[in-house]
């Protein structure tokens, strides 16, 4: 049994690691708010940016010359797969849920016999990447010294992706990232950008006639390479509020965890403080009576 | 009738400006200014560095914008822009800097052409605004 003084020095630490994951919970929570506005204000964009070029690319009308990066390379041989985490580690299984949807993937590319190139985007992910997948990382970045998320930041990231895609370095990519549903839901997303994923045109295309200026082609060559940025930028705030969502639910209930410990060890402290009591009475009383 | 239409300009991290009340707005298309009033046909067109003018009731705003696509629909102009500064947030340590900024990206020889007239127009835009 453990001594009264064990289990003191235990309550006081266990004490002490409860306070700091309450105030990684509170400070979690304060980010959170700022990462789940900052991602409601960028959806504005992304989602024009969306409709304009399904409007455009609905408009098309030469689908063969159509820019690359919305048709693809006509192949499906390398896969090249950004997977954004965070930078920091204690907040639940954000960031092994995306690794695990991205490994899942991989697999599935590796049994189809196409080549695997990653992108890692924040510290985590390479990590936990590295041990199996070392060969085929081709990049790893990491925005560790940005305060917040910044759309100089993507564009980086998105400049990487289009040299790489014109030195035909790659046929597909893909970006993996959670989603943002509520505090305790973060969902793990796979997302093609590349060549853009145009399902979603024949409900959405319009009768308008646009007139464009310079012609279609143009634009959207100048637009896609946009896009590519703007939806990598969307992934990375989506990203930074489920992140700090995961790491609030996972510290509150670390911190809850941390409470029903303290609970049990001051019971059992109380139970042997009172044993010991009990039998130094006992030793007195049978002292008292053999006189 | 009334002549008014609306205008939302929107950059990657919030939306910037909306106002229901414009009356005309001056937009930098690749091509050459386009002044937009109501009623205007369905346009898709992307930006050059310049000015945006807007007019509205409530008086006159001048953007500088360095990029960015216009779309013009149902009397509704969309503005989606990386870079937009307030005219009137400007100063001249600010418009020295992008102007020194731009000059030595157009003195690199590998820019494309369509870059360098990018960049020539940041440079008459900025060195008219000094």
């Amino acid at each position: 049994m453990a001594t009264l003084d064990d289990l003191k020095k235990r309550i006081a630490s266990v004490k002490s690691t409860q306070k700091i994951t309450k105030a990684m919970k509170m400070v979690a929570a304060a980010k959170l708010r700022k990462a789940q506005e900052n991602a409601e204000k960028g959806r504005p964009y992304s989602e024009k940016m969306n409709n304009i070029i399904l409007n455009l690319s609905s408009g098309i009308s030469d689908k063969e010359n159509a820019p690359k990066l919305l048709s693809g390379t006509g192949e499906e041989k390398i896969h090249l797969c950004i997977v954004l985490t965070s930078d920091r580690g204690l907040c639940g299984g954000f960031n092994s849920n995306i690794i695990k949807k991205a490994k899942a993937y991989f697999k599935k590319i590796s049994e189809e016999g196409k080549i695997l190139k990653i992108i890692t985007v924040g510290s985590k992910g390479y990590d936990q990447l590295k041990r199996v997948y070392k060969d085929s990382i081709i990049e790893k970045i990491s925005f560790k010294d940005s305060k917040t998320i910044n759309y100089l930041d993507a564009e980086k990231v998105g400049k990487l992706i289009i040299e790489n895609f014109e030195k035909k370095e790659f046929d597909v990519c893909t970006i993996f990232y959670n989603k943002f549903k509520n505090v305790i839901t973060q969902i793990p997303q796979e997302q093609q950008i590349i060549p853009l994923k145009t399902s979603e045109v024949e409900e959405n295309s319009s009768e308008d006639n646009y007139e464009f200026e310079p012609d279609e082609d143009e634009i959207l060559s100048n637009l896609l390479p946009k896009n590519i940025s703007t939806q990598i930028f969307k992934a990375m705030l989506e990203n930074s509020a489920s992140e700090q969502g995961s790491r609030m639910s996972a510290m509150d209930s670390a911190t809850r965890n941390a409470g029903e410990m303290v609970d049990k060890l001051t019971i059992e402290y109380n139970r042997s403080r009172q044993a010991a009591i009990t039998k130094e009475l006992i030793e007195i009383i049978s002292g008292a009576e053999s006189l | 009738m009334s002549e008014e239409f609306k205008i939302e300009i929107v950059n990657p991290e919030k939306s910037f400006l909306s106002k229901e009340d414009v009356t005309e707005v001056v937009v930098p298309a690749f091509e050459g200014e386009m002044g937009i009033l109501k009623d205007h046909i369905s346009i898709i067109s992307f930006l050059k560095p310049g000015i945006i003018k807007i007019f509205s009731k409530s008086g006159e705003e001048h953007y500088y914008v360095e990029d960015g696509i216009v779309e013009f629909k149902n009397n509704n102009l969309s503005v989606l822009t990386s870079s937009i500064f307030d005219i009137k947030d400007f100063d001249k340590d600010k418009i020295s800097e992008l102007l020194t900024q731009a000059e030595e990206y157009s003195k690199n020889s590998e820019i494309t052409d369509q870059n360098k007239y990018l960049v020539d127009q940041k440079i008459d835009v900025l060195k008219t605004l000094n």
